[in-house]
């Protein structure tokens, strides 16, 4: 099975341990990895904000970069949720959307398609879920608490492979942590608050990290927590998965 | 560049002392629902069918409006149309003048709201009197709405205490709700009694058999209609379903999303005038029929204005009612503003995180959230797109389309780190109103990446 990874531009700079972490994982799956160099940014931040059509290009290069593999896996639900649900939109017309409908989360591909039943590492502590918006409810990582349909998590289900670890949740399980892209730059009020509020509840767990699919939610609950000098780490779902790797 | 929403939200958070209180409060309405919606077996399945129904009957609106008001007008109903709100207002109050009446008492109506019929009417010396208590409230305050099923949750026991003393005479003091719930009766008692019409508007108009359907939790709505020997129905275009089994539908789901109710506590059903009254329905288009035509849009007319879709939003719980510049908040008040005027109304459309939340607790599955994403798609065309972001996404383009420079810029980002918080906290940076910056790695995962290929290259990996 050939892998094409794709590393979102935000992990890149900011959390290139979460992409070393996704690759060793997949390595240690046994699966044929590629990380096409060329690659930067989905395009998400700018469509989000209003700029849709400046990511156009991004697609193209995208589907470009990564049509030949079987699947395209990305340690970010929301990223590979803009780039299934919204690329094939954007390319209408123009170019078939191959590699957006092959894109996974990481978590979905090691649940859904490798059905993973065993992890080598040990992860000893307590931690966190951030079940964050997309991932729960474009990606259907797990039930959204809104809807009537049997309970699942899929992220649970993969952390609890990994020896040693105790997964808890926060309270309102899956309410938005206030990121929203460039919503944090221009509604900072209400970002904050939302931010300070999912800190909050994570903390009340007891928990000694958060841990989530999405490094941007953490990024913003990370920036909260170091101005208000919050004692609480943070840590990506596939670094604890690839632990001992 | 701050939205008028940004700004009025930081000025909520920022000196309401009840700001955390809303939005647990607007929670518990949520958790309510919740435990409502998974009562239900088939809660899901009520979901699509009532959804269904909506499309259908909205794209068949013309069938189902003459259906309607032809059993309504056999039923003896007068039936009117308004193709705006001027039009529906002049209709009201001709319609008052020829009875000669002076008060008209009313229960809860947004569409009323949207019209401005209130101040249009008491211009022209009809005294209105809302009979909703929290409508009552609000309109002795001079206060508007804030959320569209629970209008007044924002005001407290004590300030309606005080609202009370001064305008209806009750007791020094006495912040009982239940007491001043018994205050409100009583001088309601007396509006009934000496209003010369009754208006409600409409949650639901069945065109098999030309009822009108109206929802309420206090009786009030019937009470409106039981005293005056007018009653005039407003109702919006799009409330028409098309037969009893349908409204079965809305009737199991509207309560239960709004208020986490099984049922409301009265539906009343409006057929005919009473003997010695008449009964009039007045049909307000006021640009529904342009948002059918809508093709990203015309699914908000299927809305049944339940309301829960701000209880469960998280930017309406934490900014309140009165930050979003339309006169419905919230997620259906975002997209509803933008199609009533999308300059005007462009301010809210920052107001949202794109959680999805919404999207999920619409009874009638009203894809909110997609529509925000749309509607923020058109704001530069008009003038509305925020500079910063703008320029942000524009050099974000040109970066990520150059794998080139986007390496270089990676090299350069951790300088980043080492900038003075003066210019990384400066105005443009709402980044640094609540947050810290993120570190920048001194090598992004790219290069780490080269070294790993090579390393593997050498041992002949690949
Ligand atoms: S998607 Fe936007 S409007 Fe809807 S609940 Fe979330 S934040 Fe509110
Ligand atoms: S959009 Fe849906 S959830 Fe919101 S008020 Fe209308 S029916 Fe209710």
């Amino acid at each position: 099975m050939k892998i094409g990874l794709f590393i979102p531009c935000y992990v890149d700079a900011l959390y290139p341990e979460v992409g070393v972490a996704a690759y060793k994982l997949l390595k240690h799956l046994q699966l044929d990895v590629t990380y096409p160099m060329n690659q930067t940014c989905c395009g998400q931040p700018m469509a989000n904000a209003g700029f849709e059509r400046e990511a156009v290009s991004l697609a193209g290069r995208y589907e470009d970069m990564f049509q030949t593999f079987d699947y395209v896996v990305a340690p970010s639900a929301s990223c590979t949720a803009f780039v299934r649900f919204n690329y094939p939109r954007l390319m209408k017309g123009k170019q078939r959307c191959e590699a957006a409908e092959k894109t996974m989360d990481i978590c979905e591909f090691l649940h859904d398609v490798l059905r993973v039943t065993s992890l080598p590492g040990k992860f000893p502590h307590k931690v966190s879920l951030h079940n964050s918006c997309h991932g729960v409810r474009e990606l259907g990582l797990s039930s959204p608490s809104e809807c009537n349909m049997p309970k699942f998590n899929k992220i649970k289900d993969l952390l609890s492979l990994v020896e040693g670890i105790t997964v808890v949740e926060p309270e309102r399980v899956d309410e938005c942590c206030g990121f929203g892209g460039m919503f944090s730059i221009e509604e900072p009020a209400v970002s904050t608050r939302m931010g300070t509020d999912k800190l909050e509840r994570h903390i009340d767990t007891g928990a000694e990290f958060i841990t989530g699919p999405d490094s941007s939610c953490l990024m913003h609950l990370e920036g909260v927590a170091r101005r208000l000098k919050k004692d609480i780490k943070f840590i990506h779902v596939v670094q604890i998965l690839a632990a001992g790797l | 560049m701050s939205t008028l929403h940004s700004k009025a939200a930081q000025r909520f958070l920022e000196t309401n002392k009840n700001a955390r209180w809303h939005d647990d409060t607007f929670w518990v309405l949520r958790a309510k629902r919740d435990v409502m919606a998974h009562e239900l077996d088939e809660w899901e399945r009520l979901r699509d069918v009532a959804c269904a129904i909506k499309r259908h009957t909205v794209t068949h609106l013309d069938r189902y409006l003459e259906q309607f008001v032809g059993n309504a007008e056999r039923n003896g109903i007068h039936v009117h149309w308004a193709k705006d709100a001027e039009e529906f207002n002049q209709t009201v109050l001709s319609m008052l003048r020829k009875q000669g009446v002076k008060k008209m008492v009313k229960s809860k109506s947004m569409l009323t709201e949207e019209c401005g019929m209130n101040p249009y009417l008491e211009s022209h010396g009809i005294d209105v009197v809302e009979t909703d208590l929290g409508e009552r409230i609000l309109q002795l305050m001079h206060k508007r709405p804030c959320h569209i099923v629970v209008p007044a949750v924002h005001i407290t026991q004590e300030e309606v205490g005080h609202l009370f003393e001064e305008k209806l005479g009750s007791e020094k003091g006495n912040y009982d709700p239940t007491y001043l719930t018994y205050q409100a009766r009583l001088s309601l008692r007396d509006e009934f009694m000496t209003a010369g019409a009754g208006m409600t508007g409409a949650n639901f108009g069945v065109a098999e058999t030309g009822d009108v359907v109206v929802c309420t939790n206090e009786g009030n709505a019937d009470m409106s209609t039981s005293m005056p020997k007018l009653q005039i129905v407003a109702m919006g275009l799009e409330k028409i379903v098309p037969d009893y089994k349908s409204l079965a539908v809305f009737q199991r789901l509207l309560c239960r999303a709004a208020t986490g109710q099984p049922t409301t506590s009265f539906t009343s059903h409006f057929r005919k005038a009473r003997p010695g009254a008449e009964m009039h329905i007045i049909l307000v288009d006021n640009g529904r029929t342009d948002i059918i035509g809508e093709p990203e849009h015309w699914e908000t007319l299927k809305c049944i204005r339940c309301g829960s879709c701000m209880n469960t939003c998280p930017v309406y719980r934490r900014s309140g009612g009165y930050s979003y510049t339309y006169f419905i908040p919230g997620p259906i008040g975002i997209n509803l503003g933008m199609l009533k005027d999308k300059v005007r109304y462009a301010d809210n459309v920052s107001a949202c995180t794109l959680c999805c939340s919404c999207d999920n607790v619409c009874p009638v599955k009203v894809n909110l959230s997609e529509q925000i994403y749309c509607w923020r798609q058109g704001l530069d065309s008009i003038g509305k797109a925020d500079l910063v972001k703008k320029s942000m996404s524009l050099g974000m383009k040109y970066l990520f389309n150059h794998p080139q420079m986007y390496d270089t810029a990676l090299k350069f980002a951790p300088i980043t780190n080492h900038l003075p918080h003066v210019l990384m906290y400066n105005k443009l940076n709402g980044w640094g109103y609540g947050h810290e910056m993120p570190v920048f790695k001194k090598q992004p995962f790219h290069e780490i990446a080269r070294n790993i290929l090579k390393d593997e290259d050498k041992k002949g990996n690949i």
